[in-house]
């Protein structure tokens, strides 16, 4: 600690010395996160050999193309069942008297904090062919056969929407308890239906708020790894797998670190897009 | 009135939801129970077996240490950087600062595989793959986000002359740091610390690609279980994890509900 002398009252700290206390994580930051995606940004225009041979592989290889394919149809169903499944929760958070809506938020967060890894893990074990799942349709006789649920798109949809789920609800919820609800009884008392005076009247108001979840569930959406990797069994390959497999099995490097960058720049630039309609860090917990 | 109506189909749905979303995380408990050889709930009778199998297994005792001390020793360090850089940002308060604090979310969105691929290819020049202080330079970096972002909101809290007061007292910069600033945002440093912890504690994918030979941490082990042979024990290990995540998700309510302020 400084001494008095050092620091004679009325000394006016300078900047400098609170950028000395932000440098220790500002180094960190630049030496082992921004100078790793710098390397692999230019490995993917370096490996095998300079040019853009690697990213002509995203109009040319068939593989590549399958890859993203399947992700972005996805990422797209993901988002989907999640604003669909979001919303109404949302709806009922919003109506809920106060002890309901802790409970239910209880509920929204508490996924939030078991691990990817467990949940997928869970899933397997909930719709594998010898599974609770299974097992109670056919006590039931409903199916004869127990149903393919996992290690094919069906189970991979399941694990994302559980995984996406909360950041739909957490942001539709934050938009929906900013709206005015009598503006909806105003409506009603002018002889709307209570169907007309939803979808005329909140419906267009939830829009900023199904917008934000959209867009950030589906950039989420695209980077997963663990939960298709798990739930898809190594049938349904979305880009991170797909990366992955590149780099461990074949030591394609300037193929996955392609994947890679274009995978970072989409995510970056759906970022910085919603940035400019709502609080990016907000969503991050800020 | 301030509340609006929703119909009763509409709340069941809502309930039908929210029960999807809390509760299939549960069912690796039964199931780490069972007397089956296979992932199945219990057939006849509940058994210990696997819970026996699991704790006279040294590999999963090996996974619970490294997990712990990496999680424990990258959190301290996330939370020193991360509280320093929180509270220097907030007080230069320039727009250089500002887009340190905006670089400092990064790790969050940029997806982990990316980080992944990066990480290794610098490891491997630094010969640091399957190294320890490779693995906690990785997460400590990766978990600086939740220290930046908890201790920034609860310094956004602090009354500004506050610091005036002590340094118009004649407090150094470093006494009026130890002993007016750091005071107030314990709360935030705190939070911060769990939620680093956590994101150390459940980490995979960077320690898939840097752990080498010598790291299999418990995320790790699991991953390699579930790819292989999925053996009950890891539903045991699956219930430990939840029951430990749990424990701390409590403590950091607590924490919240013992906060002075709003």
């Amino acid at each position: 600690m400084p001494s008095q002398s050092d620091t004679p009252t009325g000394w006016r700290p300078r900047h400098g010395v609170y950028w000395l206390i932000i440098m220790p994580a500002l180094a960190m930051l630049v030496l082992l996160y921004l100078v790793p995606l710098a390397d692999v940004l230019v490995t993917s225009v370096t490996d095998p050999k300079p040019g853009l041979d690697n990213f002509l592989l995203l109009f040319t290889s068939t593989s590549v193309q399958k890859t993203l394919l399947t992700t972005l149809r996805i990422a797209a169903l993901t988002t989907f069942v999640a604003l669909l499944l979001g919303y109404v929760v949302a709806y009922a958070m919003r109506a809920a008297n106060s002890s309901q809506q802790r409970l239910m938020l209880f509920c929204v967060l508490l996924p939030f904090w078991i691990s990817v890894l467990v949940r997928s893990f869970a899933w397997i074990a909930l719709l594998s062919s010898r599974g609770p799942v299974n097992a109670g349709l056919m006590a039931w006789g409903l199916i004869d056969e127990p149903l393919p649920l996992v290690r094919n798109e069906t189970g991979v949809l399941i694990g994302m929407v559980h995984v996406m789920l909360p950041y739909a609800v957490l942001t539709l919820y934050a938009n929906m308890r900013g709206i005015d609800v009598r503006l909806v009884a105003a409506a009603r008392s002018l002889g709307a239906s209570r169907f007309q005076a939803f979808r005329m009247v909140f419906l267009p108001l939830t829009r900023p708020g199904l917008i934000g979840a959209g867009t950030l569930v589906f950039i989420l959406s695209l980077g997963f790894y663990v939960t298709p990797a798990l739930l898809g069994g190594g049938k349904v390959l979305m880009i991170a797998e797909y990366v992955a497999v590149q780099i461990n099995d074949t030591l394609r490097w300037g193929l996955g670190t392609m994947l890679a960058t274009t995978l970072m720049l989409s995510v970056l630039a759906a970022l910085w897009a919603l940035s400019r309609v709502l609080d990016v860090k907000r969503l991050f917990g800020a | 009135m301030n509340r609006h109506h929703a119909t009763g189909i509409v709340m069941a749905f809502a309930w039908m939801v929210l029960g999807f979303l809390a509760l299939p995380a549960f069912a690796v408990v039964p199931i780490s129970f069972t007397d089956t050889r296979y992932l199945a709930m219990p057939d006849e009778h509940w058994s210990l077996q696997h819970w026996r199998a699991f704790l006279s297994n040294r590999e999963w005792h090996d996974s619970i240490w490294q997990s712990l001390w990496i999680a424990c020793v990258s959190t301290l360090g996330a939370v020193v950087a991360g509280t320093l850089c929180a509270i220097g940002c907030w007080r230069a308060s320039s727009r250089w600062s500002e887009r340190v604090r905006t670089a400092m979310i990064l790790p969050m969105a940029v997806p982990t595989i990316v980080y992944a691929l990066g990480i290794y290819r610098l490891y491997v020049d630094l010969d640091l793959v399957g190294s320890a202080i490779g693995i906690v330079f990785a997460h400590t970096v990766t978990g600086l986000p939740y220290v930046v972002l908890t201790v920034s909101a609860s310094l956004a809290n602090i009354d500004p002359r506050l610091e005036q007061a002590a340094r118009g007292l004649g407090a150094s910069v470093g006494q009026t740091l130890r002993w007016v600033i750091v005071p107030n945002v314990v709360p935030g440093i705190l939070s911060g610390a769990i939620f680093a912890f956590i994101h150390s504690w459940d980490e995979l994918i960077v320690v898939i690609f840097i752990g080498g030979r010598a790291f299999f941490t418990l995320p790790r082990r699991m991953w390699d279980g579930i790819n292989d042979n999925l053996d009950p024990v890891i539903a045991v290990v699956a219930t430990g994890m939840i029951l430990f995540t749990l424990l701390v998700l409590s403590a950091e309510l607590a924490l919240r509900a013992r906060r002075p302020r709003s």
